[in-house]
């Protein structure tokens, strides 16, 4: 199974001797665009500062001078025009990666997500699929205040019509970009901002993750932990590593009329179910959107064999975050 | 009235204002490298240029969309079309006019009030009646409605019943065509309303600054839903606001169709040279109210009034019969011929089936077999 992600790694860029590369995760997520544009002329990034900047995590840094100002578009502040156009260059067969600053600064394209991305295919009765790829930085946790540390990913996970994907280890920054732009539907992938500086292990070969359903990180037999994203690595560093044996999960999407995959981590071994959340919101009503939230509604209506025990709710302290 | 606000047959095709002219534009933009082997969903087509449409068959897609309009407005009353329904009687001239410009392989982006740029784009009347009943025989499933007609075969991306929520979306398919190369210009239609509208300033801003094939085509009815232009712009000159993004803007008189067919044809022949995007305001009217539910209290019965009396049909026909080139007998020939494809609309749309219920979540994703698969 998948090692612990929040293992630090000695240095970044070294080869190691498993044939794997150290980097970190946002190298990973450079290098999967780096492929991606390689790979298929289609592809384009376009966001605010992704350009001349670099990107304002710097994932994109590098990429303007290797790729050239009509693939790696800066853009005005103008989040809606941006997404917008990301909608309409995939319906003219283009395979955007739009690049969203923060996920607090996607609610100024929120219409568009929504109103646009996520029913054109219904309304147009299937002529419309946008095979659209929006990536944002999400989550609390850096002091730098409500509006640029909230966690809206629970409520994108409840528009159908949208994949939801929170990528956890640098795997997953690596490995899910592709994938996304291959999904003849919108892809919203969201990255935790504390995890860019994250540093592991790349095995060698690394490829392609599996967007269509949650990951099994540890096989266990008496608790399951349900986590996603930035909330992978402190579900298990708070675990007593003798005692229980884990699941715990990114969370995937196929989220469709509220339903979030139930994968194989439900599968009967274990009898508890805990989730785990890094949310930043403080509102109690947050809770009942939160992603954990929906996960947990979701593993109710599964067969109740899986389950022997009540579903838990745990969230870290809301007072923590209101000034995060 | 205003002192921003013209009459009828105030505004002419062509005419450029020193205001309107193009501004000085900053330089961030280069050409777009074309991508190889792209062949997006109905792109593939050639744009020859377009040479000016016969008069008479403006007048008669008039007529026919006229008459449309009113089949809708009983079948509303007799519930047989149900939800919103937005007529655009009084302003088939701006459907017509700016529909006679564009070729095959154009894009058309639309708004809520399209029945006439659906009919005037070439989508069969059988399809856009079908999709008034919610009949899985309409072009968008059943599943669009009024406001959501949909023909990807026409290019013609739809009804968007968010005010603006159109325009980024042409913005992208623009961008699209400009980075394959491909000689496309994108036909964004919206109405006064959206000029207050944060989307129309991004998105003017957005293609001006890429010089994106875009035709922002305003349809300035004069009315955001029931809130007049004067009470809702502070300067009600919207092609002068357009041309403040750095395009080429124009006013046209909306009531007439072949001053917009003119206009429109000179606009895209611009934007299909590579410049950049054009403005057109098409200066109409609608005469009936914003929608079925609509009690147009907020409008004199007088202004309606004088307004009709630049109705866009009559005006024509006039003008055509004293050039010598219309007659009544083409006239009665042309309304018994569309009396009949209506009702043949209405009798397959009576005919066809609803969508089945097992389909309630189908399309909500793309099919997991590949079928839906995007170009």
């Amino acid at each position: 199974m998948t090692a612990p992600p929040s293992e630090p790694a000695a240095q970044t860029g070294a080869p190691t001797g498993a044939g794997g590369t150290q980097t970190t995760y946002r190298e990973a997520l450079r290098e999967a665009h780096r492929d991606a544009l390689t790979r298929d002329p289609r592809v384009f990034l376009m966001g605010e500062d992704v350009g001349c900047y670099g990107g304002s995590f710097a994932v994109s840094l590098g990429l303007l001078e290797e790729f050239g100002p009509e693939r790696i578009r800066d853009t005005p502040l103008s989040e809606s025009a941006f997404t917008g156009a990301g909608i309409g260059a995939a319906l003219g067969g283009m395979r955007p990666i739009v690049e969203i600053m923060t996920v607090n600064f996607s609610l100024l394209a929120l219409d568009q997500i929504l109103n646009n991305a996520a029913t054109l295919l219904n309304m147009s009765g299937g002529q419309l699929p946008v095979p659209l790829v929006i990536r944002m930085t999400t989550g609390a946790g850096r002091q730098v205040a409500a509006q640029h540390s909230h966690s809206l990913e629970g409520w994108y996970a409840h528009i159908p019509g949208l994949r939801v994907l929170a990528p956890a280890t640098i795997e997953d920054a690596r490995g899910m970009l592709w994938p996304a732009l291959q999904d003849p539907d919108p892809v919203l992938i969201f990255e935790h901002g504390s995890l860019y500086n994250l540093k592991g292990t790349l095995p060698a070969g690394a490829a392609e993750v599996d967007i269509t359903r949650a990951a099994v990180r540890r096989r266990g037999t008496d608790v399951t932990l349900v986590t996603y994203g930035g909330s992978l690595g402190k579900g298990y560093s708070r675990v007593p590593t003798r005692s229980i044996e884990l699941f715990p999960w990114w969370i995937q999407a196929e989220v469709a009329a509220e339903r979030v995959t139930v994968g194989p981590a439900t599968n009967g071994r274990a009898s508890r179910h805990v989730t785990a959340e890094r949310a930043a919101d403080q509102r109690a009503a947050d809770m009942r959107n939160s992603i954990a939230a929906l996960m947990s509604r979701s593993k109710r209506e599964i067969p109740h064999y899986y389950l022997s025990t009540t579903v838990d709710l745990q969230r870290t302290s809301a007072a923590r975050h209101r000034w995060a | 009235m205003t002192a921003g606000d013209k009459s009828p047959g105030n505004g002419r095709a062509g005419r450029k204002p020193s205001s309107r002219r193009r501004s000085t534009r900053t330089e961030t933009s280069t050409t777009a490298p074309t991508v190889a082997a792209t062949a997006a969903t109905g792109t593939t087509a050639t744009n020859a240029p377009v040479t000016a449409p016969d008069p008479a068959d403006l007048l008669r897609q008039m007529m026919r969309i006229r008459r449309f309009e009113e089949r809708c407005a009983e079948l509303y009353s007799t519930t047989k079309i149900r939800g919103f329904v937005h007529l655009c009687i009084g302003e088939e001239a701006v459907a017509v006019g700016q529909m006679s410009a564009l070729a095959p392989g154009d894009a058309v982006v639309s708004t809520y009030r399209e029945h006439g740029h659906a009919l005037a784009r070439g989508m069969s009347m059988e399809s856009v009646m079908a999709e008034m009943f919610g009949k899985v025989t309409g072009c968008s499933r059943g599943r669009g409605g009024s406001m959501h007609l949909f023909d990807v075969s026409r290019r013609f991306y739809g009804g968007n019943a968010i005010v603006a929520g159109g325009l980024p979306l042409a913005v992208g398919l623009a961008l699209a065509d400009q980075m394959n190369g491909r000689p496309n210009v994108t036909a964004c239609i919206f109405g006064d309303g959206a000029m207050a509208e944060g989307e129309f300033h991004e998105s003017a801003n957005l293609a001006a600054l890429w010089k994106l094939p875009v035709l922002f085509c305003c349809e300035n009815n004069r009315y955001a839903m029931g809130t007049a232009l004067a009470r809702e712009h502070a300067q009600t000159d919207l092609a002068m606001r357009a041309a403040s993004y750095g395009m080429v803007a124009w006013t046209v008189d909306g009531m007439d169709a072949e001053a917009v067919a003119e206009a429109t044809r000179r606009a895209v022949d611009q934007v299909r040279g590579g410049g950049g995007p054009c403005f057109l305001e098409q200066r109409t009217y609608r005469f009936r109210a914003h929608s079925m539910y609509d009690p147009d209290r907020y409008r004199e019965k007088s202004e309606i009034e004088q307004w009709k009396r630049s109705d866009p049909i009559p005006a024509l026909a006039e003008r055509l019969k004293s050039r010598g080139t219309l007659t009544d007998a083409d006239m009665h020939r042309w309304a018994q011929e569309i009396e009949a494809e209506i009702e043949a609309a209405v009798a397959a749309a009576e005919r066809a089936d609803v969508e089945p219920v097992a389909d309630l979540t189908r399309y909500v994703t793309s099919p997991t077999d590949g079928s839906g698969s995007p170009t």
